[in-house]
């Protein structure tokens, strides 16, 4: 420890005088050097003294880390051991258990044990483990282990020993959240998100022009969805979500307790919200602990969670968010909302939703199951999985929730594969990519399976070219036709194929192939026939709206920059936006479905732009084909009511002009009564020129004469003889 | 409508000003050599050469015999329009930013940026008629705004000073005592830097351009926020059609971000908007950077614009101009 001289203890000049004194030379002394025996400070007091006290340790206050297991074999003395051993082994497989952390009390009269234990573990987080891991474990028949929170105890304390009948609070009805589906004027909702604004507006495409529902700032933390159906529009907040909705304005529904949540996924009923949160673990070497709760949307309870590490929901897929492919867990179709699914390593868990567990309490085990999708209308698996050894790569559906085998097709020397669902369930497309002989490159085919059909025929689809890359594939949404870029970049070409064309229902036709198409996504109207060809990204945003009916294209446009398109839950509109990937043209424009551009709004910061979705139509089919069928007739009465709409525009629009020009008028005689006012002095200014030229300008002319040159001649004159 | 292009500068154009017969065209770049040209047909009349620094900004007399300049070099020129002849120089300690002409001709405003830690100032000098007789010293000094002032100019009778500049505020100046006598409202006001301003011929409203993407028209008297027009782009020139109720604004991305982007993302276009309805009616594209510099001949029938790539461009309205129905 170096010996502080500090100028309040002894100043230097009494130390030059005592250094004088007791004669040393101080120049040659080398303070730095000057070393006190350790632990002692000969009492002067070190500057430095507050940096070597350590900090105190932190004590966790709580007993968070401690359980309390229940159900444990009363035992007497002897067994007392081989109880504590066996205990001991299970719970300090899950975690540290501390020095003397394991204690199991004795009734001190018999010496037998109490049949309960305590635990202390070195963190909370061990003993939640344990706790999930443990309650409920059978040590045998008649001994399943109650396992609780010691800090929970108080808590069940509490709990009043006369039950009380709940009050019964008197009906009140709710409002009617699918208000915005009767609107007079039929149109749709979107919400945008721009800023820290969000905003629900109306798309009043006969007036051209937006017309505002809702606004707020700050309405989310990250982003917003609409539910499947429409019904709510979900936020996202550190604390968790929550949803809003409501007859005329949004009010908040239900909020969903869920910290840090990163991801929300509704189910396609929208009875259900799964929530996804991932948390950085203590130790770094460890992996993301990941946690999913499912709620039930419209009373906001855990229906059930799902913690682990990040590592055991990541198998399977590619991507998505740090290895866990979103959503993870996937819905079977339809609106019952009856099942979800999961995939693991080698097992596909499927649960249903009436006891929110496995079916049959298994999952299914498929080996090396790489992906799998769930047809949109019923409850059927389609699952593939890869070559492995001696087995063909293979895909097959699966019917639940008998796991019944329906199709299986084996593939061979396969890369990878993908599936397509037509929306109705009705085919499913199984794009392939298969080596060639060399295992050099890859070149793709298609497997079309007929759901609905019997025995679920198969057929192989080759594309003209099959060394053709597939930038794109896209099902016409209810139909039976399907479109697919393939090709090279920067020209590919687009095919349009049917699966039942008219004269040959049973066998894939090619409609069309359009070459060289500056095209990389496909986007089907909602109703089907009509379809955008889109150049997003390193195409600038060309559109190409082409009419599959007709085989022709409608119009081609450019939305410079484009990076979404999204139809409209009606298909007459689409809307093409230009987020905040690019720094510019931030906006979006809307059309009408034949490529007409309607209206054009642009936002700085413009993150998101999302279409209410609509729940499906109660019409039944034959009814819709009675209206097609009848559609002049029906369409009568909304042309009467266009045009009336059109005439009010241009009454309004000229209201409006009037009031502007009149206001215009207003200044301008105020400024020409200044102007008059001030003439004089302005006059002054330019020293007496009458100047303002409005008034006094006159074009004079000006006859300026100039001698330039005087010459004289004299002329001869001769007198002409007559 | 076939523009004239006019090549004469080699690099981009600050500024434009016709004179009170619409028969010359000043124009300044950086390139330090103002020129003058024929409004009629774009052809070269002469150059004006003495400034060593881009030239920012000029004003002609009006009866064009005396032209101003305010140039980076730090000073501002008096020169003789017919001859070409310097005929004095205001010397500042940082550069001249924009120059005015007062009504009547007898006194000039000039702005001086914010440099090696001197604020950004306005100053008011004398112009005598006779130049043997012209002294270089300020009337009036006034100073206070942040950042720099892209424009000054005289509001009517000489008795006030309209600012503004990167500080995005709108300042009347009373000229007799020096105070501020009005700001622009922060609410309505411009939320980023005011690239220029433009008085009408009659001097009772102006227009400012702003980097906020939207040109704004104001009362000259009483500061009030008569118009607005937004636009896709950064303003940086806005000029005002004496004949018709057009209004212009030239922009376009910052020089700096051209290369990078898509030429169709510049958008260097010349906007025109119905002064009154705010509407756009059209534009006139040429320009392969963004405009700099706008300004309409006094009779109305043609217009000149200046842009980053050094070219000005001249362009005689067709006949359906003057027929535009929105």
């Amino acid at each position: 420890m170096r010996v502080p001289i500090m100028a309040d203890v002894t100043s230097m000049g009494e130390i030059t005088a005592i250094a004088a004194r007791i004669g040393v030379e101080l120049s040659q002394i080398d303070l730095d050097s000057i070393h006190l025996p350790p632990g002692e400070d000969c009492g002067i007091p070190s500057d430095d003294d507050d940096l070597m006290e350590e900090d105190p340790l932190e004590f966790d206050a709580g007993f968070g880390n401690i359980l309390v297991v229940d159900n444990l074999p009363v035992v007497p003395k002897e067994k007392f051991e081989k109880l504590e051993g066996v205990v001991r082994k299970i719970y300090s497989q899950l975690g540290v258990i501390k020095e003397d952390g394991l204690w199991m009390p004795v009734d001190p009269e018999t010496q037998k044990t109490l049949g309960y234990c305590f635990i202390e573990y070195n963190t909370p987080q061990e003993a939640e483990l344990s706790k999930e891991k443990t309650h409920g474990y059978k040590l045998d028949r008649s001994h399943i282990f109650a396992v609780n929170m010691f800090d929970d105890i108080e808590k069940f304390l509490k709990v009043p020993d006369e039950w009380a009948p709940p009050e019964i609070k008197p009906y009140v009805p709710g409002e009617n959240l699918q208000q915005w589906l009767t609107d007079e004027k039929a149109r749709d909702q979107f919400v945008i998100r721009a800023g820290n604004d969000t905003e629900v507006l109306w798309n009043d495409a006969r007036q051209l022009k937006p017309e505002l529902v809702y606004k707020r700032s700050f309405w989310t933390e990250s982003f917003v969805q609409w539910s499947p159906l429409g019904t709510y529009l979900a936020t996202v907040h550190r604390q968790g979500a929550a949803i809003w909705g409501g007859a005329t304005t949004f009010n908040r529904l239900m909020r969903y307790a869920h910290p840090q949540v990163k991801l929300i996924d509704f189910s396609p009923g929208e009875r259900y919200l799964v929530t996804y949160s991932s948390h950085e673990p203590s130790n770094p070497r460890d992996t993301h602990r990941v946690v999913l709760n499912i709620f039930d949307v419209r009373t906001g309870k855990v229906m059930r969670d799902f913690k682990g590490s990040a590592d055991e929901f990541a198998v399977g897929g590619t991507g998505g968010v740090t290895g866990v492919s979103w959503p993870v867990f996937r819905w079977s179709g339809g609106k019952e909302d009856k099942y979800f699914a999961r995939i693991g390593k080698n097992v596909i868990s499927v649960y249903e939703t009436e006891t929110f567990s496995l079916i049959d309490k298994k999952s299914i085990k498929v080996e090396n199951v790489m992906d799998f999708s769930w047809s949109p209308a019923d409850p059927i698996l389609a699952l593939f999985v890869p070559e492995c050894g001696n087995q063909p790569a293979r895909v097959s559906l699966v019917q639940i929730p008998s796991k019944e085998e329906l199709r299986q097709k084996n593939l061979f020397s396969v890369s990878d594969c993908k599936m397509y669902w037509q929306s109705n369930g009705d085919y499913l497309a199984v794009k392939v990519d298969r080596y060639t002989k060399t295992k050099k490159s890859t070149y793709t085919g298609f497997e079309l399976f007929r759901i609905k059909e019997r025995d679920i025929p198969i057929e192989v689809l080759e594309l003209d070219n099959k060394n053709d890359k597939i930038i794109a594939f896209a099902w016409e949404p209810k139909g039976h036709r399907f479109a697919v870029i393939h090709g090279d970049n920067p020209r590919p070409d687009i095919s349009f194929y049917s699966v039942r064309s008219g004269t040959n229902t049973g066998r894939v036709s090619k409609l069309t192939t359009l070459k060289g198409k500056q095209a990389n996504a496909l986007y089907w109207s909602p109703g089907g026939r009509f379809l955008i060809l889109a150049g997003l990204k390193g195409f600038n945003g060309q559109l190409e709206f082409f009419d599959v009916d007709e085989l022709e294209t409608m119009a081609s446009a450019e939305h410079f920059m484009a990076t979404d398109v999204e139809w409209d839950p009606t298909g007459r509109y689409v809307a093409t936006s230009v987020t905040s990937v690019h720094e510019m043209e931030n906006g979006f424009n809307i059309w009408s479905f034949n490529g007409k551009l309607l209206y054009r709004i642009l936002k700085d910061h413009f993150f998101q732009y999302l279409w209410r979705p609509r729940p499906p139509s109660f019409l039944s089919k034959e009814k819709e084909e009675e209206i097609a069928k009848n559609l002049k007739r029906y369409s009568k009465k909304y042309e009467a009511e266009d045009q009336d709409v059109s005439l009010q525009l241009s009454e309004q629009d000229r209201e409006k002009r009037k009031k502007l020009k009149e206001e215009w008028e207003a200044w301008i005689n105020e400024w020409k009564r200044l102007h008059e006012e001030e003439k004089m002095e302005r006059e002054k200014l330019r020293d007496g020129e009458a100047s303002d030229e409005e008034e006094e300008y006159e074009a004079k002319e000006v006859e300026v004469e100039e001698i330039i040159n005087v010459t004289e001649e004299i002329i001869p004159f001769e007198e002409s003889q007559q | 409508m076939r523009p004239i292009l006019m090549k004469g500068h080699e690099r981009p154009l600050t500024f434009l000003k016709y004179n009170r017969d619409g028969d010359l065209l000043f124009s300044c770049a950086k390139d330090h050599t103002p020129t003058v040209w024929f409004a009629d047909n774009g052809e070269r009349l002469g150059t004006y050469r003495g400034h060593n620094g881009a030239v920012w900004c000029c004003d002609v007399s009006r009866d064009s015999a005396r032209l101003i300049t305010g140039s980076a070099d730090q000073s501002a020129k008096l020169w003789d329009v017919q001859t070409g002849t310097q005929l004095f120089t205001f010397n500042f300690d940082s550069p001249a930013r924009s120059v005015d002409f007062s009504v009547g001709d007898k006194l000039a405003v000039i702005t001086t940026d914010p440099f090696m830690g001197l604020p950004s100032a306005i100053h008011v000098k004398r112009i005598s008629k006779d130049p043997s007789d012209q002294v270089g010293e300020s009337v009036l000094t006034l100073k206070g705004p942040q950042g720099r002032i892209n424009r000054a100019v005289w509001g009517p009778l000489n008795r006030t000073i309209i600012s503004a500049g990167e500080d995005a505020v709108i300042r009347i100046w009373d000229v007799e005592t020096g105070k501020i006598l009005k700001e622009s409202d922060k609410e309505v006001g411009h939320k980023k830097g005011i690239t220029s301003l433009q008085k009408s011929v009659d001097g009772s409203h102006f227009i400012t351009g702003s980097l906020d993407k939207s040109a704004k028209l104001w009362d000259i008297r009483t500061l009030t926020l008569i118009k607005n027009y937004t636009t896709e782009r950064p303003v940086n020139a806005v000029t005002m059609s004496p004949l018709l109720n057009h209004v212009v604004l030239g922009g376009g991305q910052d020089a700096s971000a051209v290369t990078t982007t898509d030429h169709r993302a510049g958008k260097f276009e010349a906007k025109f908007y119905d002064k009154i309805l705010q509407q756009e009616i059209g534009g006139v594209k040429g320009h392969f950077g963004p405009i700099n510099a706008l300004a309409f001949n006094p009779d109305g029938k043609s217009f000149s614009s200046g842009g980053e790539d050094g070219y000005v461009r001249l362009h005689h309205f067709d006949h359906d101009y003057f027929n535009i129905k929105i």
